[in-house]
């Protein structure tokens, strides 16, 4: 059977499988739409944080960046798995025991203040739509480079997936759709994964793999990480394992994706859905080894993939090079520019030509498509390669039957699908519960409330859908804000008002205000403007925890300065601090 | 009781305190600040800073959060405040 016919079967299967687990898990009331009625066992609450978490970007695009950023590329790894302890230890436990069903629901209570309620509401629902945009793009990629649909088309059907379920099983559906993407997602990564770390190194786990010796060829006996360095210095590259990137900024940056990632609502909301304090604690550990199954595998595809890609096509006449390359090349992800027409790949540091390739329709003497770019003078660099290549083409390279592709394909769909549905839920709930029934109709009915959140649903997807066939152009720069604005906003005010009883209204509203605004026009400013990164020179990735800084202190000095909070309030921070008593979720 | 619960929510944040240092360490110490010179230290091919950055610092934060989750559940009986 060829890919196609095999892509077409794996995908139908397992969107058969999502929708059938959400027409059995179908609910009726408000709990269960909210938070799945609180009853979530803490394995299935961690694998389904695990697929929230683990989006598109996760599984398609990550260990291409690390393959080509070498040592920097962990940041990534280590901001956005070291926020489940700031998590674990910090925030849910006591989440669950305030035992709401929302973000907002808790600023609000805490800080007794609707102004309180409405910042928070808005911050949530910006940062769930900025990373939305990106996801609904991911499913439209996906069918488009596996299912040889249009982008447009992809997107559609991937709304109308996510909306049905979505929609029908409000969180419970969510919830257990995401139990099982995450095992499509985690075979899916791994099957690749170990067969590569086979082919090069001859061990069949990848995260011992990469450090250790390559099994064949002109470098057999080497270690794999030393050769990588040795090809990456002969070719101009920085050497894999050493950074390039300064201290302070690799530290800013990741800090602000650990924190931004304990801060991100449609993570933290997961946590109200399991029944007890024990089982929040529970979940976030099965959470994060769930979630360090792919992040470990991750570096290790893209030491390989480094290899690999240098060894087969650097100094490779063309007509000789891989057909994984003249696949990708069909797709535009890969693109060869024969600089100094000899009909051989030469693969160096710079970038080959400005800008993404645009093909004209012709192709040139060896068969390879040409592009209207004006060509780098300043290096003899001939490739362009997208990131996604790596673990796309994965399979391919490592010579794996169709099947394997397939598969593939339906893991990077449900790594997007399972985060698009988790963020659609928080932006209905934050909608139908925090503003239309907390705030506007205090007197709906249950039946009523389930219709906003339903309706909400099926507004958010369009609007989702709409960015995601017209992508803004600043999608990639948009990630920046969603993790240094959660980082800014909620973060600390959360954390102080479960460790400090003192912090009040007026102080929580002056630190997020001012560590969002701070934030917001440092990014703003160097994104969009093209402004210089004046402080500190940590750059826009990295300035979340700058605000995150300014957000604690100003919390804290404002609420030195202004009268405690009421006694009730005070109560329910030291009644959050013991595990007892901790219901099913309250409807207030 | 009131004083044996301020007892307990004093240990508990021993724990974490203790917990969230490991935590820095393992991240921002070896697979960070220190990572250069932890490089010169090779762990089978891997030099060390490196493997804590891509590797040991992800080991590190999974067994924390269990070992929180254990030492709490202890902690919640001890004090009779576990649901």
């Amino acid at each position: 059977m060829s890919i196609l016919t095999w892509t077409y079967i794996m995908v139908g299967l397992t969107f058969a499988l999502y929708l059938t687990i959400a027409w059995v898990s179908r609910v009726k009331t408000t709990k269960g739409f909210y938070v799945a009625g609180g009853g979530v066992s803490p394995l299935a609450n961690g694998m389904a944080t695990a697929a929230d978490w683990m989006s598109a970007a996760s599984f398609i695009s990550m260990a291409g960046m690390i393959s080509f950023l070498g040592y920097d590329g962990s940041i990534y790894l280590l901001g956005w798995t070291g926020g489940y302890v700031l998590l674990a230890l910090l925030l849910a436990p006591y989440l669950r025991k305030f035992g709401k069903f929302t973000v907002p629901d808790f600023v609000g209570d805490r800080y007794y203040s609707d102004v309180a309620r409405f910042v928070a509401l808005l911050c949530a629902i910006f940062v769930s739509f900025t990373y939305v945009a990106g996801q609904m793009r991911g499913v439209g990629i996906v069918f488009s480079r596996f299912l040889e649909v249009d982008v447009n088309t992809g997107v559609l059907i991937g709304m109308a997936i996510v909306f049905f379920y979505a929609a029908l099983g409000g969180m419970k559906g969510i919830t257990y759709t995401q139990v099982a993407q995450y095992c499509v997602l985690i075979v899916a990564y791994l099957i690749p994964a170990i067969a590569i770390s086979l082919k090069i190194t001859g061990n069949p786990i990848p995260q011992l793999g990469f450090g250790g010796t390559i099994s064949e060829g002109a470098n057999a006996g080497k270690y794999l990480l030393e050769t990588i360095n040795g090809l990456n210095t002969d070719l101009g590259f920085a050497a894999y394992t050493k950074g390039t990137k300064s201290m302070l900024d690799v530290f800013c940056i990741t800090m602000a994706l650990m924190v931004g990632t304990a801060g991100l609502p449609h993570v933290i909301i997961r946590f109200y859905t399991v029944p007890s304090v024990r089982g929040a604690r529970l979940s976030a550990g099965y959470a994060l080894l769930f979630i360090a199954l792919l992040y470990t595998t991750a570096p290790a595809v893209a030491s390989f993939a480094r290899y690999n890609m240098i060894n087969t096509i650097n100094n490779t006449a063309y007509a000789d090079a891989p057909s994984w390359v003249k696949n990708w090349e069909k797709t535009g992800l890969f693109a060869w520019m024969d600089k100094n027409n000899d009909g051989i790949i030469q693969y160096s540091k710079g970038t080959a030509f400005k800008d993404k390739p645009t093909f004209t329709k012709e192709t040139g003497a060896h068969g390879q498509r040409l592009m209207s770019n004006e060509p780098s003078a300043d290096n003899g660099n001939e490739v362009y390669i997208d990131n996604d290549i790596i673990v796309l083409a994965n399979p391919e390279i490592a010579n794996l039957p169709p099947w394997v592709i397939a598969l593939v394909a339906a893991g990077g769909l449900a790594a997007a699908l399972s985060t698009a549905s988790g963020l659609l839920l928080v932006i209905s709930s934050s909608i139908s519960h925090d503003l239309y029934y907390r705030m506007i109709n205090r007197q709906a009915s249950e039946s009523q409330r389930l219709t906003v959140g339903r309706v909400m649903i099926g507004i958010a997807v369009c609007i989702a859908g709409y960015f995601g066939i017209n992508p803004p152009g600043f999608v990639a720069q948009v990630v920046a804000f969603a993790f240094g604005l959660a980082a800014s906003s909620f973060f600390p005010i959360i954390v102080l008002g479960i460790f400090d009883k003192r912090t009040n209204r007026e102080g929580a509203i002056a630190g997020m205000v001012i560590g969002i605004c701070f934030t917001f026009f440092y990014i703003v400013n160097i994104k969009f403007m093209g402004g210089t990164a004046w402080f500190m020179n940590i750059s826009a990735e990295g300035i979340g925890t700058v605000g995150m800084v300014i957000n604690f202190l100003v919390t804290l000095i404002v609420s030195r300065l202004t009268a405690p909070p009421p006694p009730e309030v005070q109560e329910l921070v030291e009644s959050i601090r013991y595990p007892r008593g901790a219901g099913g979720a309250v409807d207030h | 009781m009131e004083k044996s619960l301020a007892q307990y929510w004093k240990t508990n944040l021993t724990y974490m305190v203790i917990l969230l240092s490991i935590w820095g360490v393992v991240s921002y110490g070896f697979g960070v600040f220190f990572a250069e010179q932890l490089n010169a230290i090779k762990l089978g091919g891997f030099p060390l800073g490196f493997w804590f950055a891509q590797q040991g610092a992800i080991y590190v934060f999974v067994v924390e959060i269990f070992v929180y989750y254990l030492l709490m559940q202890k902690l919640d009986r001890e004090y009779d405040v576990h649901e």
